[in-house]
């Protein structure tokens, strides 16, 4: 008799792991969005020579914690989402690497009054994330099928202050300018004049260069107070081209 | 003998197959990997000699059915593999961030290294079942190689590789009907006159849907036609390239790379022309209007019309004519046009001419059909300016994807040959994309600076200029001193469009980061030290490999230094991988793979093999021997088809002009190999091993002499007509690879002789040599030079020779 009771335990033991309530889904990307967040703390620390700072904005990382990223990627891939990678997210576009997305959300420095206007959509996730800091976005998509799916995407996720367009980036989006900060995220031989000419003195525009999955610099371009143009090129990491050159 | 006929055309099949998948593969993904792929599947090859080691007990006896089989199945596969090939959603852009995409990569090697397989089984099998014939068999194996190579090439500029893939089906079945009229089955005439008939009807069949390119989404072919309203308006297919012409009247191409952002007007309406897939060349509309064209004088490759008022120009790499509208829109006294693809030329030619503006007619231009360098060392004019544009896609460019192209176009004796053609005051004038940190850049200003002192400039530092946009790299080298009014211009130059010096004779370091600010000036500096003392110093410290390509190294793409490796996978997950110029890694991979499985592919039929009483030290002197022979065959054929690109002034003219020389020749030779043995044993020579050294004599002997009489021969033979050049070089190739063609049947006669039960591996060891041969060369060459390659392969062949210099058994 005892030694039912003894074989009944670990049936038992399993029965309660079964009925003790697992994290819902929802949980286990809050907990994997957290971990992803310390990753790019971490990575900024690193690279803190390189951006000039030690840390990236508190409201860019609590805007990183807070963007469900795995709703902006293939369900096929939601596992990934919080892996510090760029993800493919069909039509031949990537949704970027989350540390570049928060140093170029960073670098745009952006406050909460701003608007902003956004080239090259994607996927939407990069709109969000301004959406969390900012008043106003405003995005334009070439490829209309990604175009009205980001746009679904952000009014189910109950992003009021972002406003989709499919259409030609090229002139920006006149009747909503000036615009404080603008982030060119699709491919383009050069700078569109129209963009600087919408970008408000004092504002800054963001241009990842390189091929897909890669984003070699960031290319800053900065309309002065006096209208004058300045533009930098930012490495996203640290690194001197000669050994020993530090 | 129906044998040599079927070997002939499974033959010709296969290196079909192997040409069309190159082609294919580089509309599909990008040239690097398609080079990257090819090399593991053509281990299918070697495992054909495994295969047959291991099964010869059950194949030889039933070898016409076994031959049927497998050339059917080479037809078929040639196909339906690459159909299959087609649907693995391999990304190789994604291979260092996603596991997966090795496995998609396994059994995208696996599906198509099939094809190699089946035809090497057919030709393994021929070996083993008519021993005594083995010099006739390798004769129609090399005839037909070479044939097959110069038909496909020729089919190329008729049919798109896809139409050529169905013939491959033809190819399969034919060589099985062959076999199956020589079938001892009662009825085999009529099983033949079936088979035949698939051949025929088969490709005609196969719906063309099935096989339509499906071009990577991350091309900018793809790219471009996924904006709204774009249409394909042709394609033109060669074997220098898939031409796509694409119009996109809703959202113009706009193509100006790295134009100043002083420049506040949209460029004219555009035709794009992408290069299989890629490398958009546009056509831009032109009316005979200059003012449209006003922003080509804001882009950083205008700068040397400010230095030169109205110059007689050479524009190298023509294409879509961007630069030759620069030269008109700055009134150029007279343009010369040197584009590689002819049909590019008649794009802008006739096709598009009127939207052209029939730019290519133009009073005072001239377009030639030409390889730039050829065209350049075999022209007695001298220009004003040289004019050498960007030529490759920004994306590629970036991800070092060049790595392995062999371009004679930036080797430090190119800018010597253009420094000569340029008049006193002259300038030539060379843009690239800006990598940070600059790689190009700087790598082509180390060429300049070497190539001024080989011409015997003191102070090469003198004569060079190097400006920046935010995109571009624009380098100016003078055929004498820069004057101050010259300098003078060339900062007004900058300054009107917020481009940034990187580099002038007295330069001060103030000036070089004003515009578009880098966190150091890396070009400055950079410039500066290749043209002060410590220049060998800085080339060493640089983390990229900048030192100048030569013609005998000619990787000027080539960046990559292994001790940045470790710091640049350190910095993986903070941005850093864009840093890897990983496609020679990924080289050095696909070789340790290669070699893994030829090693453990050798070795496994010797179990079987070991039981009949052989002995280990005949076992390893017939690997050493075929080993050898495998991999210095073809470091001779690709160190010479590289020698011949320069004199023959045409990658395409020399790859099919050398290719097929050497394949028939060396099919004569094997032809011939037999009766010289035999004449050893008419004189009653007992040394088994003399036939085979004398020829490795005679190969070594050819071999030097053409590495040193070549380079002055040829230029001085340069400026001849191609009509003449093309049978010289045969000439040339005939008696070195009519020697080459002998030591394989030669061996194998031997092993046929001794060890019989060896043919099929020793056939498997040379196939595996000729797959790491080919990756082993661009090794070699990158770090060595292609004469290194040469001498490599001349010390194989005395190798070969002394493992076999004994009797076997």
């Amino acid at each position: 008799m005892k030694r039912r009771y003894v074989l009944l335990l670990p049936c038992l033991a399993f029965v309660l792991v079964a009925i003790k309530p697992s994290p819902s889904e929802d949980e286990q990307y809050q907990v994997r969005r957290k971990r992803m967040v310390k990753a790019i703390e971490a990575d900024v620390k690193f690279t803190s020579k390189r951006i000039g700072k030690k840390a990236l904005g508190g409201q860019v990382m609590e805007a990183m914690g807070k963007v469900p990223r795995h709703m902006f990627v293939p369900a096929h891939l939601r596992r990934s989402a919080y892996e510090n990678r760029p993800l493919p997210i069909g039509h031949g576009q990537t949704i970027s690497q989350p540390y570049i997305v928060a140093l170029m959300t960073d670098l745009l420095d952006v406050d909460e009054d701003d608007v902003v206007l956004e080239i090259g959509t994607g996927s939407g996730y990069q709109a969000a994330i301004l959406a969390e800091l900012v008043e106003k976005v405003y995005t334009i998509e070439i490829v209309r099928e990604l175009g009205e799916q980001a746009k679904g995407r952000l009014k189910h996720l109950g992003y009021q202050n972002v406003e989709v367009r499919v259409g030609d980036g090229y002139y920006g989006w006149e009747e909503h300018a000036p615009f404080d900060g603008i982030i060119v995220t699709a491919a383009a031989s050069h700078i569109p004049p129209p963009l600087t000419k919408q970008l408000k003195p004092g504002g800054g525009m963001i241009i990842p260069v390189g091929s897909p999955f890669m984003t070699q610099q960031l290319m800053l371009v900065k309309k002065e107070k006096d209208g004058t143009i300045k533009t930098k090129q930012v490495l996203p990491v640290i690194f001197v081209p000669l050994t020993g050159g530090h | 003998m129906l044998v040599g006929y079927a070997i002939f055309l499974i033959s010709a099949g296969v290196i079909g197959y192997e040409i069309l998948l190159m082609r294919l593969l580089s509309v599909i993904q990008w040239y690097h990997f398609a080079y990257m792929i090819i090399s593991l599947a053509l281990l299918g090859f070697g495992a054909s000699g495994t295969f047959i080691t291991l099964a010869q007990r059950w194949l030889i006896p039933r070898f016409h059915l076994s031959f049927t089989v497998s050339a059917v199945l080479f037809g078929l596969t040639s196909v339906c593999n690459f159909v299959l090939a087609q649907r693995i959603p391999f990304n190789p852009l994604e291979i260092l961030w996603d596991r997966s995409q090795l496995l998609y990569l396994l059994v995208l090697y696996v599906l198509l290294s099939v094809p190699f397989f089946c035809a090497a089984t057919c030709i393994g099998l021929a070996f083993a079942r008519f021993k005594d014939q083995i010099n006739r068999i390798y004769r129609f194996d090399l005839l037909g190689a070479g044939t097959g190579a110069l038909a496909l090439i020729l089919l190329l500029f008729a049919f798109p590789p896809t139409t050529c893939l169905k013939l491959l089906v033809a190819l399969g079945f034919f060589a099985a009907a062959l076999m199956s009229l020589n079938h001892p089955l009662p009825r085999s005439r009529w099983l033949a006159v079936a088979v035949f008939s698939c051949g025929l009807v088969l490709p005609l069949a196969w719906p063309d849907v099935w096989l339509s390119i499906r071009i990577s989404d991350y091309k900018g072919l793809s790219l471009a036609l996924r904006v709204p309203d774009t249409a394909v308006l042709s394609q033109h297919s060669s074997p220098l390239g898939l031409l796509t012409v694409v119009r996109s009247p809703k959202i113009p191409f706009r193509y100006a790379p790295g134009l100043s952002l002083n420049y506040f007007l949209e460029p004219p309406p555009q035709l794009g022309i992408f290069t299989d897939g890629d490398s958009l060349s546009p056509i831009t509309r032109y009316e005979g209007k200059r003012e449209p064209l006003a922003y080509l004088d804001y882009l950083s490759s205008a700068l040397p019309y400010h230095v030169l008022k109205q110059p007689k120009v050479l524009v190298l790499g023509a294409g879509g004519g961007t630069d030759v509208l620069m030269s008109l829109y700055h009134q150029a006294k007279s343009i010369d046009a040197v584009e590689l693809n002819p049909q590019i030329i008649d794009l802008i030619k006739q096709v598009h001419g009127e939207f052209a503006g029939n730019l290519y007619q133009r009073e005072g231009v001239r377009v030639h059909a030409a390889e730039a360098r050829g065209f350049v060392a075999g022209s007695s004019e001298r220009y004003d300016l040289i004019h050498i544009s960007l030529l490759d896609s920004f994306s590629a460019s970036a991800s070092g994807g060049y790595a392995l192209n062999e371009t004679y176009l930036y080797t430090v004796e190119a800018l010597e040959e253009y420094l000569h053609h340029l008049q006193p005051g002259g300038l030539l004038a060379i843009t690239r994309w800006l990598k940070m940190p600059p790689r190009d850049g700087l790598k082509l200003f180390a060429t300049a600076v070497t190539a001024l002192e080989k011409s015997g400039v003191d102070s090469p530092g003198r004569q060079v200029v190097m400006i920046r946009s935010w995109k571009t790299t624009t380098l100016l080298v003078k055929n004498g001193e820069f004057t101050e009014e010259e300098i003078l211009a060339v900062g007004t130059f900058c300054e009107a469009r917020s481009f940034d010096v990187a580099y002038y004779p007295g330069i001060r370091a103030m000036e070089a980061n004003r515009y578009n600010v880098l966190e150091k000036p890396y070009l400055y500096e950079g410039a500066m030290a290749l043209t002060g003392e410590k220049r060998n110093d800085f080339l060493k410290r640089y983390k990229f490999h900048i030192t100048p390509a030569t013609d005998d190294r000619p990787y000027f793409f080539h960046f990559f230094k292994w001790g940045t490796l470790p710091e640049i996978f350190s910095l993986k997950g903070r941005g850093g991988l864009p840093l890897l110029e990983w496609t020679y890694p990924i080289l050095i991979v696909t070789f340790l793979l290669a070699v893994l499985t030829s090693f453990v592919l050798i070795l496994l039929p010797l179990w079987t093999l070991r039981r009949n009483g052989s002995s280990r030290g005949d076992r390893n002197r017939i690997a050493l021997y075929f080993l050898s022979l495998g991999l210095a065959f073809l470091f001779i054929e690709i160190a010479f088809i590289q020698k011949f690109i320069l004199f023959l002034s045409h990658p395409l003219y020399a790859v099919a002009v050398v290719l097929c020389a050497f394949l028939v020749f060396a099919g004569f030779g094997s032809g011939y190999s037999s009766r010289w043995a035999q004449r050893f044993q008419q004189f009653h020579v007992r040394k088994e091993g003399m036939p085979i050294l004398l020829v490795a004599i005679g190969i070594v002997t050819i071999a030097l002499s053409y590495v040193i009489l070549l380079p002055p021969l040829f230029h001085r033979w340069m400026a001849l007509p191609d009509g003449l050049k093309i049978p010289i070089s045969i000439a040339l190739i005939a008696p070195l690879a009519f020697c080459m063609g002998m030591p394989f049947p030669l061996g194998l006669s031997r092993v046929a002789t001794a060890m019989p039960d060896f043919i099929p591996w020793a056939w498997g060891v040379n196939g595996y040599a000729s797959v790491l041969s080919a990756i082993l060369a661009t090794i070699l060459a990158i770090h060595f030079g292609f004469t290194v390659v040469i001498g490599t392969a001349l010390i194989l062949y005395f190798l070969a020779a002394l493992a076999l210099w004994r009797p076997l058994g």
